[in-house]
């Protein structure tokens, strides 16, 4: 029923070594924080056969994030990635079609009934009931809402369905939406980027597979261990920033020497993903200001789609420090005997001042106020 | 200048003076400290944070509530507000007072201190592109000017001095400084206006390293509304506790008067900064949750509080609460300068500061010998006005 992407059956065995198959556990594992014990625990997983049951859903998508996943530089790491989970369902993937594909969701459903990941790709249109997308003449709200509904797990992969991505550009013609707003009250892992790092999908979904959990995530939805900090944190050009080394036009010699992309429009000091320290596809350079591109925000609802390319975004602090601390002598502290000595002179001064202004409402007629010592 | 005004009189080694004596001598030898060993020994500052507590405090905060002088003589120089005349006087006695220690407060903070001869005589060598120096020189003219304009109150009572050649100074003097107070009054409004906007501009040029919610190019525009307003507060804080300490009468009208004139210039500061906000799309930082945020909220509050506690004609007349409202005015003000000049300014990652004990007490000792150089000038010479009421004991 199921397209047999999977080259192998037990990991060591055919075309991909052994060691290319820990190689990716560690990565993953690595990706989401969690550490080389991890990776073994995963691999001890898959070669027991306990791999996670996927559902993957397709919506208004360009499948640029299935790409992603499926077609990195190195051959044979799609057939890793599908070693390690079951893939159940995913439309492009499939030899299967119309009922059949249908009927392969369901049995996969049913056999995994709160156990299997729910991955959404793409987003949701609402308008006019949300007929602007519709599979097996169902809705993707109403696909949505069955499928994430008895899912373990729901994880929103790319831009669109974590937040609308693309077709919710102005004037967002079809309403769309991202999964979340779909599944009010259900907890949404979004990993946004168009497309996101294969990487990060990969993590967590292994490290619910293996461990139960889900990664921490940002006030967004977003992993923190992926999105917790901004492109321009660990930029590979952040040196040529500090420096007010700057790419003016796109070819100009500041350009071709690897300058900082920021005059260019770039958003990575405003976008939070590690892509400045995963790469696409196993590639050295392989994201967008490796090769020349200003970052372009995929990952912020704020700013992807929203923001024209070559606009500047605003920097809170664009030029760095005059002077840094010295590595080793002290870099100025708080004494708690003056924190307490303000405290107290503060604290006087509003507690006197109030006391004093009290009485001067009172009227300063008793003696009290009268024989008052001249305190100013 | 002032014909009612007469020195309120009485001992002179009162306990509270006494007590402010104390105080004194603890922050003279924190600063004999400072002086020989230097401010690394003493103070908490670093090569990130160079400006601290007696900038922000003795210089920049002493001097906006020392505005007194200024903005009473806008309003009766300016606007021509002839009944408000009593308080020139004690407004310019906290104002010269104020400038004085600010004075001492900068050279504090100078670390080499025992070159600061060479600033007045080296004057090609000069920066004038230099806000700092523009500030440091406008303080120090504004302070001479503030002693002049002062001088008439020590000249009217030296002028019965026993002391034959003190008497005749002062009487030659008079005359002289009655026709020259036109010039000096001019200059002591147009020195307040140059280095109060210029303390904006020094903050302005630390550029990046000063937060978004403070950094805007109306900094010396804010600085100077809001030391117009911290002036008025002193005046009027000022005001009422001489009343109470010396036992006069509360001078409750003009006092309500000058308050009314406050409740504009509060709305006017809130209602730019907000604008400026808004127009620079920064107002979501406002909402933003962190610690800066909820420090420049506080400052809104606590500008628009007052424009609330003064709102009617009879919290007005309420001297208890006109005091209030003063202070919370004070504080706004400061907060506002503290904030600009010491929390939202960040040198760097890694850098901190919070004042040394050592710090505390020097500003502790400074504020200590304004109070009582107050308490022994007012005592002594002609600066309140209005009557005692210690003996009808009159109520407010």
């Amino acid at each position: 029923m199921l397209a047999s992407f999977s080259a192998l059956d037990t990991p060591g065995a055919g075309a991909v070594s052994r060691r290319d198959f820990v190689r990716l556990c560690t990565m993953a594992a690595a990706a989401v924080g969690l550490g080389p014990l991890a990776a073994e625990r995963f691999l001890e997983a898959a070669e027991r056969g306990l791999k996670p049951s996927v559902i993957w859903l397709q919506f208004q998508e360009c499948t640029g994030c299935t790409e992603s996943l499926l077609r990195p530089t190195h051959p044979g790491v799609a057939d890793l990635i599908l070693d390690l989970i079951s893939l159940d369902y995913h439309e492009t993937l499939f030899a299967a079609a119309g009922h059949q594909a249908e009927a392969a969701r369901k049995q996969a459903m049913q056999a995994h009934a709160g156990k299997y990941v729910c991955i959404v790709e793409g987003a949701i249109p609402t308008k006019e009931n949300g007929i602007y997308c519709m599979i097996g003449g169902r809705t993707a709200i109403d696909i949505l809402q069955d499928v994430a509904g008895k899912a373990g797990a729901v994880i929103a992969i790319g831009s669109c369905a974590s937040w609308g991505g693309i077709p919710s550009a102005d004037p967002n013609p079809t309403g769309a939406v991202g999964a979340h707003e779909i599944l009010k009250g259900q907890t949404v892992v979004n990993i946004p980027g168009c497309p996101a790092n294969p990487y990060n999908l990969l993590g967590t979904v292994l490290q619910y597979a293996t461990y139960g959990t889900l990664p921490a995530l940002d006030a967004q939805g977003r992993p923190k261990f992926a999105y917790g900090s901004t492109i321009h944190e660990h930029c590979p050009r952040r040196a040529h920033f500090d420096a007010g080394r700057f790419a003016e036009k796109f070819g100009d010699e500041g350009h071709r020497l690897g300058y900082c992309l920021y005059k260019l429009g770039c958003k990575g000091p405003v976008t939070h993903a590690n892509c400045s320290v995963q790469h696409f596809g196993e590639v050295v350079d392989a994201w967008p200001i490796g090769i020349g591109h200003p970052c372009f925000g995929c990952t912020e609802q704020a700013v992807a789609f929203r923001v024209p390319l070559h606009t500047t975004v605003d920097i809170e602090r664009p030029t760095p420090p005059d002077t840094y601390p010295p590595i080793h002598a002290t870099q100025g502290g708080v004494s708690p005997i003056a924190t307490g000595v303000a405290g107290a002179i503060v604290g006087a001064l509003v507690g006197g001042g109030y006391v004093a202004s009290k009485k001067l409402s009172a009227g300063p007629a008793d003696d009290e106020v009268a024989q008052k010592k001249p305190e100013v | 200048m002032t014909p009612h005004a007469t020195p309120v009189g009485g001992r002179l080694w009162t306990p509270s003076v006494q007590l402010l004596s104390g105080i004194l001598g603890i922050s003279l030898i924190v600063m004999l400290w400072r002086f020989v060993f230097g401010l690394g020994a003493t103070t908490a500052l670093n090569d990130g944070y160079p400006l601290g507590l007696w900038i922000a405090f003795d210089v920049v905060t002493g001097t906006a509530l020392a505005c007194g002088g200024y903005g009473v003589a806008i309003l009766v120089y300016v606007l021509n507000k002839g009944r408000y005349h009593p308080m020139v006087r004690p407004a310019l006695l906290t104002s010269a007072l104020g400038y004085t220690l600010a004075a001492i407060g900068v050279n504090l903070d100078l670390g080499r201190w025992y070159l600061v001869w060479k600033v007045p005589l080296y004057f090609w060598h000069w920066n004038f592109n230099s806000a700092l120096l523009e500030v440091a020189l406008c303080i120090m003219a504004y302070m001479v000017v503030l002693w002049i304009e002062l001088s008439p109150a020590f000249f009217e009572k030296f002028q019965d001095s026993p002391i034959g050649s003190l008497r005749r100074v002062s009487r030659a003097a008079l005359p002289i400084l009655e026709k020259a107070s036109l010039w000096i009054i001019a200059l002591g409004l147009l020195l307040p206006t140059m280095h109060q906007s210029s303390l904006g501009t020094l903050m302005l040029l630390a550029g990046a390293r000063l937060h978004p919610l403070w950094n805007t190019p109306i900094l010396p525009l804010l600085f100077l509304i809001s030391c117009v307003s911290m002036g008025y507060a002193m005046v009027v804080f000022e005001s009422a506790f001489s009343s109470i300490a010396f036992k006069r009468t509360p001078e409750i009208k003009m006092l309500a008067g000058l308050a009314g004139a406050m409740v504009p210039i509060l709305y006017v500061f809130a209602a730019l900064r907000f604008a400026d906000l808004a127009w620079r799309g920064r107002l979501g930082l406002l909402f933003a949750g962190d610690g800066r945020s909820v420090l420049a909220a506080l400052e809104f509050v606590l500008f628009l509080a007052p424009t609330v506690m003064l709102a009617t004609r009879a919290r007005r007349h309420d001297l208890g609460n006109l005091v209030r409202a003063a202070m919370v005015m004070m504080f706004a003000g400061a907060l506002y300068r503290f904030d600009t000049y010491l929390v939202a300014f960040t040198p760097g990652a890694h850098w901190s500061y919070f004042p040394s004990v050592q710090e505390i007490l020097v500003t502790l000792g400074l504020v200590s010998v304004e109070l009582i150089a107050y308490i022994l000038i007012v005592k002594t010479f002609p600066i309140l006005a209005g009557h005692p009421a210690a003996a009808e004991r009159q109520a407010v």
